[in-house]
Formats: C-alpha cells, structure tokens, sequence
C-alpha cells in the first residue's frame, strides 16, 4: 500500500536542506544571544575579571620564560589571554549544553527534534550554533584585550578561527556528553565545581606545563591528560599563527569521541522521566 | 525580515513531503505501551486516524495523552508497539514519518523574544524549506490566520489565542497531512477557543488534514467526530462518538464518558 507508493519517491534530504537546516539554527542561535544581553555581558566579564585583576596581580609573581610560540618575554596577560579564550568557550559550552538537557529549553528542543532531518545532524547543527555563539564572545574578548596590550599578529585572528571552532565543538560536545551521563549534575553550581574549575586550573590556561612540573610532576600528568590543555594550546598557537600538531590531533580526537558519545547518550526523555513530560503533563 | 509580499492563498507550491497514498491510514497506533520506571503510562494503546478525518483523543490529564504525543513525534523512543504515520514507521524511517506530520505541543514553544515571522522562518528551515520558499508560505500562512499585519511583532506582543493559532500556522508550514494538537486551547477564552476549534475543523474540510486531537473537555467534540476514550493510559473506547454514546446507552457524550471511566474503575478494582 502506501510504502510502496513512497519508495518510488526519492526519500531523504538534499544537501541544500541540510545546509537550509543549519543555517537556519545558527541564525536563531544568533538573535537569540543578541536578545540576551545579560549572557553576553556576564560571558565578557568574567574573563575581563581575571585579565584586569587577577593576571595584574600575578605578573609579578609568575615568571614566564621564552616558550614557543612566543618568541620575546611576554607579560603574564599575554600568557593567559589565549587559556581566557578558552575559558569563554568553556562555560558557554557547559551552558548551552545543560540547557539543551535540563531546563526551559525543552519547548524548543521540542520544536527542533520533531524536524525530520536525521537527529545526529540537528544536534551537531545545535552544538555548531553554541560554538558560534562563542565565537562572537571571544571575539568581544579579544577586542577588549587589545586595548589593553594584548596584541597577537594581525593574521592570528583570521588563524585562530579554525581552532576555536574545534575547541568549541569539542568543548560543546563534552558539556552534552556529561549533562547525558551523570544524574547528580542537575545544575550548573555542580558542574562548575566538578567539571569547569578542575579542567580550567588543571591545564595550561594560567600557567605554561613546565612549571607545573617544577612544582607536581603528578599535576604535570593531569594536565598533559587533560583535554582542556590541548584546546589552549591549539588556540595559542594558532593566534600567533602557528600549528600545534599534538593538540589538533589531541582536539580532534576528543571533539569525534565526544560528540559520537553525546549523540548516542542524547535521550530528550531525560530531564522529564522523573516526573513524566514538562509541565505535569502526562 | 518579511517583505511586505501580497498574501498568496491556496496551494500552488511545490511540496517537499513524498507522495503518499491519501486513502491509507493517516495516523497507526498499534499496541503500544509506554512506563516511566515502575508507572505505566500507556498500556497496549491502539488506534488509527483516517485521513481529513477530525479524531478527539478524550481523556483526563494524566490519562497519557501528552506521552503518546512524545511517542508519534519521535520525542521518546518507543518501548513495545508500532506507530506508523501513513504507512511509514516513525522507528525505522523517522524522517519520512516526521515530514507528513505538523505537531502542537501542549507547552508554548515559540521563541518569544523573536518576532512572528522569525518563528514561521526558523521551523521552515528545520524542515529544509530554503529562504525564498519559506517567506513565501509564511506570508500565505499568517494571511490565512488572520496574522499577515503581525509579521514583525514579537511573539512576546500576541494575545494566547494568537499565539496558539501562530503555533498551528508553523505546524502547517511544511504542509503535513496529519496534525497533532496537545490540549490546544488550554488556557485561553471562550471566544478564541471556538475560533481555534473551527479553524483546525476547516483544515479538515478543505484541506483534507488528518487531525489528532487532544482535550479533556468534552464540550468540543461533536457526534460526527472519531473519538478515543483515553483512561489511565487504556483505550476504553474508540470510534465514532454517535456510535460510542448509543453503545454506552448513555444519554450525551458527557454521561457516555462518565459510564466508560466508572466501568474501568470497576474493573480495575476488581482485577486488584
């Protein structure tokens, strides 16, 4: 009967539909951070924060030598401006992230889940758009930063793209991951203290490898392990136009592993199974 | 944002959803049953939806009306039973299914800090539907629902009964032959109650769309309509209401209700 009927139909979507589709929830993304300026301002102030006073603070303390791929001694605002990038996609990735599972979202995941393009694609269409909404983010940053004297070369900001959408698909991608797979995180305080903070002071964000080994060769390991490094690595690099092959591979690899175990642990029902769908309605 | 286009009415634009066969069965629900840890939800449901035919999904909330809707859109995974939507499995060929039915949810899901015309465009390209394509059928479905001077407001700015018929416009963007609607004219008054009713009742008649409908109040089902008796996720009944009320041996639809829900109860404490 009917099944007959449609196999003679070509079945399926164009490549054009899927690019339709993908523009189209980047561009909602879009206006709706536009309409959030609170997120905007908070995602720009907390980096602000460290930049102005805590790396102020530090720079007389912290010593950094001539690593690659600086090629001059580099004031401490230098050093962490690219773990603060970083940092930006983190947060906004744990954030985006955990609303896609948890809260009032779920009308609007509603609306995208029952598109019928396959759901791989519309998550990873959904992950696409928080990483460029942090893009726009990290931008801001870096604009600020400029002023105060943070200065890569001017091709850094064309190369460092690429890289921050990697880092920031990984980063997505693991925030979804977790808010799939641990019961306990039902909010954001819980992954800020489990997840964010461990990954941000475990990692070369605020202090380059080497002296993290003079002090604990046992951290050393943490952070050498610890994805986050490779995503400030690959950034730092990059804004200073050069290539950090191990942290691409080290990005790559989390972003593939990450997003294939999001998509599979990705289960709408969650969130709402303790007591049946959204709103007491059964 | 909308060009200020002249409405175009009727439907003389290349639709994206496949062929399918319009006498087959709209809507196929067959044995299935849904349980959120130890509570059962939905128990051995079963049911069909004919094409252009209005069907009232009767039950009272928390009879398992919202969780079958999760159910034929795909939202949960299904845990024992079929459901297909003219002929194509929501389980194997999801996309399929998913492209021949519009959907309106009990919550609000719009976006309400974007505008009218930002929502319509923004489910077009969920469903593929390119840019040109999609200011086109949004001009055409705003002009239906009365909405075509609304285009650049925020949703934020519309009236309930507004925004639920905005809600039924986007479903109708990518042109389903079957219509879901969860409880649709929950919270709103009397007056755009009835207009929401006769509008999806039209879609029917002119438009030949299959309709699901959800609703715990039984003063918006008439005799002709199809009907199913929705009860602690069990179907107590299930065809034409005039046909339902003469074999309760009841009086209206309301007393028929009343029969089959205590007859259950009975039944229930009997079974324990």
């Amino acid at each position: 009967m009917t099944s007959a009927n449609i196999k003679d139909q070509p079945a399926g979507f164009s490549f054009a539909q899927y690019v339709t589709c993908l523009n189209g929830i980047v561009w909602r993304e879009g206006l709706r951070f536009l309409h959030q300026r609170e997120r905007f301002v908070s995602a720009l102030v907390r980096p602000l924060v460290w930049l102005f006073i805590f790396a102020a603070g530090f720079r007389q303390v912290l010593g950094i030598s001539i690593i690659p791929p600086y090629e001059t001694y580099i004031l401490y605002e230098v050093y962490i401006a690219p773990g603060l990038m970083a940092m930006i996609q983190l947060f906004n990735g744990m954030q985006s992230s955990l609303s896609m599972v948890y809260d009032r979202e779920m009308g609007n995941m509603r609306t995208l889940l029952v598109s019928p393009l396959p759901r791989w694609y519309l998550l990873f269409c959904k992950l696409f758009a928080g990483t460029a909404v942090s893009l726009l983010q990290v931008y801001a940053f870096l604009l600020i930063a400029w002023f105060w004297d943070i200065e890569p070369p001017t091709i850094g900001y064309l190369t460092v793209l690429p890289a921050l959408v990697l880092s920031g698909l990984m980063l997505g991608a693991l925030g979804m991951l977790i808010s799939s797979g641990i019961r306990q995180l039902e909010n954001f305080a819980g992954v800020m203290n489990f997840v964010i903070f461990p990954m941000f002071f475990a990692s070369s964000a605020l202090y380059p490898l080497w002296r993290v080994k003079e002090g604990s060769p046992m951290l050393y390991y943490v952070c050498l392990f610890n994805p986050f490094t490779h995503a400030v690595e690959l950034i730092r690099f990059a804004l200073y136009g050069r290539m950090n092959w191990v942290s691409l591979a080290v990005v790559g690899g989390c972003t593939a592993v990450f997003m294939i175990g999001a998509v599979f642990a990705y289960d709408p029902s969650r969130g709402l199974s303790r007591r049946g769908p959204a709103g007491g309605e059964t | 944002m909308m060009e200020p286009e002249k409405p175009i009415v009727g439907n003389n634009l290349p639709d994206l959803a496949p062929k399918f066969d319009p006498r087959g069965t709209a809507l196929s629900i067959e044995n299935v049953s849904h349980s959120y840890g130890a509570r059962r939800a939905l128990d051995d449901v079963s049911f069909t939806v004919a094409p252009a035919s209005f069907t009232a999904l009767l039950g009272l909330n928390g009879a398992g009306k919202s969780t079958l809707f999760s159910l034929v859109t795909r939202l949960f995974v299904i845990q024992a039973g079929r459901i297909s939507i003219f002929g194509q499995d929501i389980g194997l060929a999801p996309g399929e299914a998913l492209r021949l039915l519009g959907v309106v949810f009990q919550p609000r899901t719009l976006d309400l800090d974007l505008s009218v015309a930002q929502n319509l465009l923004y489910h077009a390209a969920l469903h593929g539907i390119d840019r040109r394509e999609a200011r086109l059928r949004a001009a055409e479905v705003l002009a239906r629902i009365g909405l075509a001077d609304r285009a650049d407001s925020k949703v934020r700015d519309l009236s309930g009964g507004q925004m639920r018929r905005l809600e039924i416009a986007r479903a109708l963007l990518h042109r389903p032959r079957l219509l879901l609607l969860d409880e649709a004219t929950v919270g709103l008054d009397v007056n755009a109650r009835a207009h929401i009713l006769s509008h999806v009742r039209r879609l029917v008649t002119e438009q030949g769309i299959g309709v699901l409908w959800a609703t715990h109040l039984l003063d918006e089902i008439v005799p002709s309509d199809d009907l199913v008796v929705l009860h602690q996720g069990r179907v107590l009944a299930h065809g034409q209401v005039a046909r339902i009320i003469a074999d309760t041996g009841a009086q209206d639809i309301n007393s028929s209700f009343m029969c089959l829900t205590e007859a259950a109860a009975e039944l229930g404490s009997l079974s324990r």
